[in-house]
């Protein structure tokens, strides 16, 4: 078995993540928030894979095929239409915050505290 | 039609609507708009009570295109509707309702998109609430969490909504996301999505590490959503921000569809193979409750903003509903299901309720308010009964789930629970009614030094009305009354009880939804309410009462009293209130805290 992916996929999560508590900038903290999503892109379709097998399609080879899991590439498609729509809107929030306050920097947007 | 084919029809009535809505929008004045989304609400809310009602006999399995399951596994996507997730579904539509009828008046330009988000937003509610499949119950929670992020943010013109909104997005997108990697991980594992087909395999070998793993991640992923300690923080955000009917709906049961979806997936999955560990998994969380609870108690009796007190009471209504769940018992998660309707009526009314002083007032804090209410009578008359429900006062629905949850923890021996219970409902209760005494009384004196208090959110109509409309008032008293119903309906606690102890079977509802076979029904004695409940209720209001008066009239105290309490509390409120900082790096790192915490504890007492 071999373990890469999974480094590969928590390696994304964790440095996503830092990225995030540490982010000066509205984009940028959007930008880390996809690298935290692309780590269950990597863990979804690892999970899938078999060693020698070919892609998920069924036309023209013969039956009894080895192929690699169509769910979770389903999933990982799925996972990525999700992942553009909440980049898209958190994108169109910042843009707006822009507007209003000409910063993107959370440390002086902060207006709600206790 | 059959009602074999309703099932779908709570998810694809409003969706379908909604995009019908805004293709046609430019061409239909608003008021069909309104009507069409609040007709399209209520037909959901009756489609539900239809399924509500047919689930309590037995389970509805319904299968997407008729992919049926054979020998055991399925490959088709399944809605399987019992009285939990139909009831779920049904108040989820009945405060759409009414939420939409209060905005009949409220926005000036409220457009299509109001009406269109909110109507997704419910279609993905019921579907959440209704699906038998795990990455089905993935994609409802994101439609549900992007349609709120665009409610919460739907003043762009205001830069506190935007952050509001930007601040809920990236929680609860990081929240998704531990959610996913969980399901992965189980996928791997059992090769299925299938909830039922998922808990009969793990339960063929005992758990291991990446079980607990998935464990861990899907319940904190789903906890971001249900607002429990730590994972609390977006909340108060959102809701100080977001436009008061949708307040209603996030506070009234999209947060509490964040503890369903753990339930859910904990009594289908996990529970089978965990049943041995049920004795250690319930101190974990009956303290992970109690904390909620405290937290978010204290943090609400702080709050002068109304909008931000009422969502502070959330939080602390939620580590109530933890607790009853904790227990693992059917009489816990039934007086959690009762709890859960009945204060998602009483909050949403409260929630409108203060929509009305915003709009005649345009401020919805307390030391602005003071004294201003006195033009308001019937508001403040269904103010104080809204309190009187939140701090769970006979006959509130409040009051018998509360009495159910005290009970179900005093079988096992936790009696500590009913002090919990009494502080939560005391201090949420209690905040609210000294709001009714400052602004309706004109009670208190105005504290100077709470003056800087930021000015988010003032504003949702240009218009200000000389009288409240009656659109604005009759959806609070419907809300209130409904709540004074569930806890008067008779047969309710029972059916409650014989659907809970369902909800907690994992072989029956395997079986249910594998074989098709009927799920056997376990033998449930009702139970009498014990007088202890309804003397415990009433002791919990009157100590609301007393709070409210002691913070109202806290200058008549004697001097030294004041100052002493004012050295042991101060401190204490003021770290508190240090770690609410609307900077969203932290509450990320509390996110990780919070993971860490309770994988490291699972592994402690699983290990």
């Amino acid at each position: 078995m071999n373990f890469l992916p999974y480094v590969v996929a928590a390696w994304l999560f964790v440095v996503g993540l830092y990225g995030i508590i540490t982010s000066r900038h509205l984009i940028h903290l959007i930008v880390c928030l996809a690298v935290v999503q692309s780590s269950t892109y990597v863990l979804l379709l690892s999970i899938g894979y078999r060693t020698g097998a070919g892609a998920p399609i069924f036309a023209n080879v013969p039956p009894g095929t080895p192929a690699v899991d169509p769910v979770v590439q389903a999933l990982a498609l799925t996972d990525i239409v999700v992942g553009a729509t909440v980049t898209a809107l958190l994108l169109a929030l910042a843009v707006q915050v822009h507007k209003r306050r000409g910063t993107l920097d959370p440390n002086r947007l902060r207006s709600m505290r206790g | 039609m059959s009602i074999n084919a309703l099932p779908p029809l709570p998810v694809v009535l409003p969706l379908s609507v909604a995009a019908l809505l805004i293709a046609t929008a430019p061409r239909l004045p608003r008021r069909v708009i309104d009507l069409l989304a609040i007709a399209t609400a209520l037909a959901v809310a009756i489609l539900c009570a239809l399924l509500l009602v047919r689930s309590l006999d037995g389970p509805i399995v319904y299968w997407f295109g008729g992919w049926l399951p054979r020998d055991g596994i399925a490959l088709g996507i399944s809605f399987v509707i019992d009285p939990f997730g139909a009831g779920l579904a049904l108040l989820a539509s009945v405060l759409v309702v009414a939420s939409l009828i209060f905005t009949w008046h409220y926005f000036d330009e409220v457009g299509v998109l109001f009406p269109v988000l909110t109507l997704t937003f419910l279609g993905a509610m019921a579907g959440f609430s209704l699906t038998g499949d795990l990455f089905n119950l993935f994609v409802f929670f994101e439609l549900m969490s992007v349609a709120a992020f665009a409610l919460t943010g739907y003043k762009i013109e205001e830069e506190e909504a935007l952050m509001g909104a930007f601040n809920f997005g990236v929680t609860n997108s990081i929240g998704a996301f531990l959610v996913l990697t969980g399901i992965g991980l189980l996928y791997g594992r059992t090769g299925a999505l299938n909830l039922a087909q998922m808990g009969r395999t793990l339960a063929s070998a005992p758990a291991d590490g990446l079980v607990i793993g998935a464990l861990v991640l899907i319940s904190t992923g789903f906890a971001v959503k249900a607002a429990l300690v730590p994972f609390h923080f977006w909340l108060a955000d959102a809701h100080a921000v977001a436009p008061t009917p949708v307040c209603v709906l996030f506070s009234g049961v999209m947060v509490e569809l964040g503890l369903y979806a753990v339930l859910r997936v904990y009594w289908t999955v996990f529970a089978g193979v965990l049943a041995a560990h049920e004795d250690r998994l319930r101190p974990l969380l009956l303290a992970a409750g109690s904390l909620t609870v405290l937290v978010g108690g204290v943090m609400c009796f702080a709050q002068a903003h109304l909008k931000r007190l009422l969502a502070f009471s959330t939080i602390s209504h939620m580590g109530v509903f933890l607790m009853g769940t904790a227990c693992l018992t059917a009489d816990g998660l039934a007086g959690t299901g009762l709890y859960v309707l009945a204060h998602g009526l009483v909050k949403g009314g409260l929630f409108l309720a203060a929509g009305i002083l915003l709009n005649r007032f345009e401020s919805v804090d307390e030391n602005v308010l003071r004294g201003r209410g006195k033009l308001l009578p019937a508001v403040g008359v269904l103010f104080t009964l809204g309190a009187l429900g939140l701090s769970g006062l006979p006959p509130f629905g409040t009051w018998t789930g509360k009495a159910l949850i005290e009970d179900a923890a005093a079988d096992l021996g936790f009696h500590g629970v009913s002090v919990i219970l009494f502080l939560s409902s005391a201090l949420t209760g209690g905040a609210v009614l000294r709001v009714c005494g400052a602004v309706f009384l004109g009670w208190g004196h105005k504290e100077n030094e709470e003056g800087k208090t930021p000015k988010y959110q003032e504003k949702e109509t240009k218009k200000k009305y000389t009288r409240t409309p009656l659109v604005m008032i009759v959806p609070v008293g419907v809300l209130f009354l409904l709540a004074l119903l569930a806890g008067l309906w008779p047969t309710l606690k029972s059916e409650t009880v014989r659907a809970a102890a369902r909800f907690e079977n994992p072989q029956g509802y395997a079986d249910g939804v594998l074989e098709g076979s009927a799920e056997t029904l376990l033998a449930v004695g009702p139970k009498q309410p014990p007088p202890s409940g309804f003397l415990s209720s009433v002791t919990a209001t009157a100590g609301a009462v007393v709070l409210a008066l002691t913070a109202l009239f806290v200058r008549r105290l004697p001097q030294s009293l004041r100052r002493n309490a004012w050295r042991v509390g101060h401190p204490a409120l003021a770290v508190l209130r240090t770690l609410h900082s609307g900077y969203v790096g932290d509450y990320v790192v509390w996110i990780i805290v919070g993971v860490a915490m309770l994988g490291g504890l699972c592994a402690w007492r699983f290990g």
